[in-house]
């Protein structure tokens, strides 16, 4: 059948890959997980099987107040990307001169070209108490003594915010691209304001773009561990750093694993909630 | 008859180009009145200048006696219908024709009555639910219009809304549209590059070019009696021919074309002996094979080129027999010319008082 080896060599060049990615990368260490998960050892270093890694993680105040603060605060820097990228999205789909809208583009994308880690060390250089910022303002006299700006949850959502931003403009930028500029005349001549455009004609359209750049931006801040352990401090713990402790501080992997599932089943049942708030489908927002 | 519109001496300019120069017409309630010109002529830009997209560099718009400088485009008493209709996808039919409603804050029945009767008005009982897409591209026409009607505007301006049509649907919203106007009485301002829909539509057609306003007439006079090469050119056929004044007598002039051919025809003006003219003939003003006794006729021979048959509109294509400009002539459909084939060798003539003359530019 000679037809059919044509139609079926590329396939399998093309499906490798994926499939060696997806079962080695995905599958593999997510079932080794949920197997870790499930193991339970007491001092003795007899094993048994169960959920009271589980049942650890309810027992224990620290752990799931962690777990809905991680949450709660996702979702805020979600909707604060949001809102601080789609103006910038509006701006260079819609109001700045074509041949700027590269460059624009250009500017959004630079700070991404080193790694967060650098990005991260770049704003600590500039907030901390012997910092560039703190310098400039006791030099002109508005603080009598340095203030500490790092290690609070406002610099680490404005962190988390920063770091977030080119993954929600993007998905804005081309979804505005597709707005035709006359329905927004069309609505500014039939009496509306500029709130009522934005609310009735841009964000309806916008609507697939918010929602897959929200996924990006939500999924990503939930698992990020390096901004909110930065700049974080002490008080503003972030749930991968309960993993974090788990796996190396107390180089407890079973109950690890446990806290790694729950935060899997976390981002998608938020993901899950958010699609049906918003009537979109998964198929058409991943588009 | 009150006056609806009023441009005074508009100009536009964007840094050193001219988009409109020194506009001046009125519209009085009611009427139909289109600005005809080529694409890039500020024909779109003069109507944004109305709607208040743009504000004009000089000179004043009024709407209803009331100055609209400085008056946004949410606040004034026009509404545009926009060339890609720009209706909003994501709503209902009954959502778009709300829209503008709701910005008024009327009242929930009043809106539901008003949408009812608009939808009755325009032919679509019944549409209130149907999403946009779900419409055809006449239907979406109606319902463009009737978003705008339902405000009841002083002034309807309309941004070449057919040009996305097929033409049959195109010859039918053309009729349709005239109707519609004159049962709701709408002043409407109507632009566009196609001279059948401005003629058919309209009570009073502008011709515009380069930015001016070449005449503003009826349509009838703009096809009989145009007041500017550009116009006679522009408004409907012509045969043209650029020649020189040979002897000029008060009423009419004889005229010597470029290929030694010599013509007597009627002037408004008169015109020195030597100065250059360009010479106009409507195609159905040329007689085929005219009786050898008819009085006062531009006589001559011409071969045959090509039959263009399409029903009433069928036309000959010809040339003189020692010249090479090519000329339109109707051939009326009454089964007297059928003889007529390719290459024949027939006599043609124009009467004296259906040719156009102006002194040729420059």
């Amino acid at each position: 059948m000679p037809r059919r080896f044509h139609i079926t060599l590329p396939l399998v060049c093309f499906l490798t890959p994926v499939l060696l990615w997806l079962v080695l990368m995905i599958v593999l260490p997510h079932v080794d997980l949920l197997r870790m998960s499930l193991r339970v050892e007491d001092i003795e270093g007899n094993v048994s099987w169960g959920f009271a890694n589980y049942l650890n993680f309810f027992k224990e105040p620290i752990y799931w107040l962690t777990f809905v603060r991680t949450a709660v605060y996702s979702i805020m820097v979600t909707f604060m990307t949001f809102v601080v990228a789609l103006p910038v999205a509006f701006y260079i789909t819609k109001v700045a001169a074509p041949r700027f809208q590269g460059f624009l583009m250009m500017l959004l994308l630079m700070p991404f070209w080193v790694s967060e880690l650098v990005r991260v060390y770049g704003w600590m250089i500039l907030l901390r108490e012997s910092g560039v910022i703190n310098h400039f303002l006791t030099r002109l006299g508005i603080l009598t003594q340095p203030i500490e700006m790092l290690y609070n949850d406002v610099t680490m959502v404005m962190g988390l915010v920063y770091t977030s931003m080119l993954f929600m403009a993007v998905p804005l930028v081309s979804v505005l691209e597709s707005l035709d500029d006359s329905l927004i005349e069309a609505a500014y001549d039939l009496g509306a304001n500029m709130g009522t455009i934005l609310f009735r004609i841009v964000i309806p359209h916008a609507m697939p773009g918010i929602v897959s750049g929200s996924i990006v931006v939500f999924m990503l801040t939930l698992g990020n561990y390096l901004t909110p352990n930065l700049m974080g401090g002490k008080n503003s713990l972030w749930f991968t750093e309960q993993i974090y402790n788990q796996f190396i501080a107390s180089f407890n992997w079973n109950q690890g694993s446990a806290f790694g599932f729950l935060l899997l089943v976390l981002s998608s049942l938020v993901i899950w909630v958010g699609l049906k708030l918003t009537r979109q489908k998964l198929s058409r927002v991943v588009q | 008859m009150p006056i609806d519109l009023e441009v005074q001496s508009v100009t536009k300019t964007f840094g050193d180009f001219t988009a409109v120069e020194d506009v001046v017409f009125e519209v009085p309630q009611g009427q139909f009145f289109s600005i005809l010109g080529p694409s890039g002529c500020g024909k779109t830009t003069l109507l944004r200048m109305i709607a208040g997209f743009t504000e004009p560099s000089r000179g004043k718009i009024a709407i209803r006696g009331a100055d609209m400088a400085g008056v946004p485009p949410n606040r004034r008493p026009v509404n545009l219908i926009f060339q890609h209709l720009a209706l909003f996808p994501m709503m209902t039919v009954a959502q778009n024709i709300a829209f503008g409603l709701q910005r008024r804050k009327e009242n929930r029945s009043d809106i539901q009555r008003k949408v009812t009767r608009i939808l009755e008005r325009v032919d679509l009982p019944g549409f209130e639910d149907k999403t946009i897409d779900q419409l055809s591209g006449g239907q979406k026409q109606r319902v463009a219009i009737a978003r705008c009607l339902v405000l009841e505007p002083a002034v309807l301006l309309l941004d070449e809304p057919l040009g996305a049509l097929d033409l049959k649907l195109r010859e039918q919203m053309k009729v349709e549209l005239k109707k519609l106007q004159a049962q709701v009485g709408t002043t409407f301002v109507y632009i566009t590059h196609d001279q059948s829909e401005a003629l058919v539509m309209s009570d009073h057609v502008a011709v515009m070019n380069k930015g001016r306003f070449e005449q503003v007439d009826t349509p009838q006079n703009l096809y009989h009696q145009p007041r500017t090469a550009f116009v006679a050119r522009f408004v409907g056929d012509n045969n043209a021919w650029s020649g020189v004044v040979r002897r000029c007598d008060g009423e009419t002039v004889e005229i010597e074309t470029a290929a030694d051919q010599s013509f007597r025809t009627r002037i408004t003006t008169p015109l020195e002996p030597g100065a250059p003219v360009e010479l106009f003939l409507r195609p159905e003003a040329m007689i085929i094979q005219p009786d050898a006794d008819l009085p006062n006729l531009n006589r001559f021979e011409v071969i045959v080129k090509s039959l263009l048959f399409d029903g009433a509109n069928s036309r000959l294509l010809a040339h003189p027999i020692n010249d090479e400009t090519e000329l339109l002539i109707a051939l009326p459909q009454n089964r007297q010319f059928d003889h007529i084939r390719r290459d024949d060798r027939i006599e043609v003539a124009w009467d004296e008082q259906s040719g156009i003359c102006f002194p040729a530019a420059g």
